[in-house]
């Protein structure tokens, strides 16, 4: 069943092998600003993947119809509208978590990831496929944005979800928070950290010289 | 006055786009490599957020705010959730309209850093410039410092991170480091300077 495995590749490609976080560097604007706790990066995950869900699947729908010249504008009016409504709804049910991100829900909307699935993909295959691709991209950021916000979350507050996990000093216990974890350094550190173990894991993902600097002379690698 | 020095300064440095707020990450990265580049993006991220923030600033006061349309009798009328398709609608219009007026005008300005105008339709700094001039309610004469701070501090950071990476061809990056890492790692520890700022404009 080629055509089975080719959607099952296309949902777990993203994963890890072509994770749009840590390789195609799409959608680090919001993965780093959000992750101080987990509940906040899983809030935005959930957000964005719905959102890139929707609107794949509409652009996909609707991908003969929109003329090249303005489908620039076409495709983030459509996204727009999706963060609108998913912005109303956060506000609505999860009054306190939609403070927390602020404007980081309405930003999806600029947020590279949606605009360059929709373009590279979105708009060249059915929606059905389409859709699978956004998940799967989706699911990829959620779970970079996962891993930060836990590693951010346990060692900055000594906490996961919320739930106390290593007693802290001020709680008489005997973990000191490491308060650098929840500023915005650490998010960079991590990420960059990440990314070197992903890389050395897997080394095909590894950058190529020319497309880190094409002035750099080729024998100091 | 000293007011609106501390919103530049606070929007330039404490508050910086890329490093304490990651907003505008994406070009932030992708276009560093090289410090022409980098020099180019920043200005014209300066430009257009210049421009945009107070040209929102007038629409959302003038047309979206809840009261906005008390003087015609409709006092409900709360349009304040159309904020984000106008915002970007006047971004995109600004971006386009800056294009053709730098091409017509200033073609040698223009070739040089016209491909990164396009780009910034889609660029989280200049959106959220927007969104946090309406969430701090700023006038017109405060919004436009405040754009114009905001893209101030994002040029001098990315000049600045251009001009390190440039540095780095010569040094020996570790293989599964090269690129996308060491530049996180040099973003995080440029950070870490800025967060320095943050006592500035404490009072």
């Amino acid at each position: 069943m080629p055509a089975r495995a080719s959607l099952w590749s296309t949902l777990t490609d993203p994963l890890v092998h072509q994770n749009p976080v840590t390789l195609q560097i799409l959608g680090i604007c919001s993965a780093l600003a959000v992750t101080t706790s987990v509940a906040t990066a899983l809030t935005m995950s959930a957000a964005l993947t719905a959102v890139l869900v929707m609107s794949a699947g509409l652009i996909s729908l609707i991908r003969h119809h929109i003329p090249g010249s303005i489908r620039l504008i076409v495709q983030i009016v459509i996204v727009a509208s999706l963060v609108i409504v998913i912005d109303q709804i956060l506000q609505a049910y999860l009054f306190e978590i939609s403070q927390k991100l602020s404007v980081f829900v309405s930003l999806i909307t600029t947020n590279c990831l949606v605009l360059g699935r929709t373009e590279s993909f979105s708009r060249h295959n059915p929606p059905g496929r389409s859709m699978v691709d956004a998940l799967g991209n989706g699911l990829g950021y959620s779970l970079v944005l996962v891993v930060i916000g836990s590693v951010r979350e346990l060692f900055g507050a000594g906490s996961l979800l919320g739930l106390q996990v290593f007693q802290t000093v001020d709680q008489g216990g005997w973990f000191t928070p490491l308060s650098l974890m929840l500023l915005a350094p650490s998010a960079f550190f991590l990420l960059g950290g990440l990314v070197w173990i992903l890389r050395t894991l897997l080394p095909d993902q590894t950058e190529t010289l020319e497309l880190l600097s094409p002035d750099k002379p080729e024998d100091l690698s | 006055m000293s007011d609106l020095v501390s919103i530049f300064l606070s929007a330039a440095f404490v508050e910086n786009m890329p490093l304490t707020l990651f907003l505008g990450l994406c070009t932030f990265i992708a276009l560093s490599r090289k410090t022409g580049s980098a020099v180019g993006l920043g200005i014209a991220v300066v430009a257009v957020m210049g421009v945009t923030v107070p040209l929102n600033q007038l629409i959302y006061s003038a047309l979206l705010a809840p009261w906005a349309w008390a003087w015609a009798g409709l006092p409900e009328t709360d349009l304040s959730y159309l904020k984000l398709i106008a915002f970007i609608g006047v971004i995109a219009a600004t971006v386009q309209l800056l294009e053709m007026v730098l091409d017509r005008f200033f073609p040698a300005i223009y070739s040089s850093f016209g491909v990164f105008l396009p780009l910034l339709t889609v660029q989280c700094a200049i959106l959220a410039g927007s969104l946090f001039m309406v969430e701090r309610s700023f006038t017109l004469v405060e919004s436009a410092v405040f754009g114009l701070g905001s893209g101030t501090g994002f040029a001098t950071s990315v000049v600045m991170l251009g001009a390190i990476r440039a540095r780095l061809a010569y040094s020996h990056v570790p293989e599964a480091l090269r690129g996308l890492g060491i530049t996180f790692l040099l973003a995080g520890m440029m950070s870490l300077g800025f967060s320095a700022f943050a006592q500035m404009v404490a009072s």
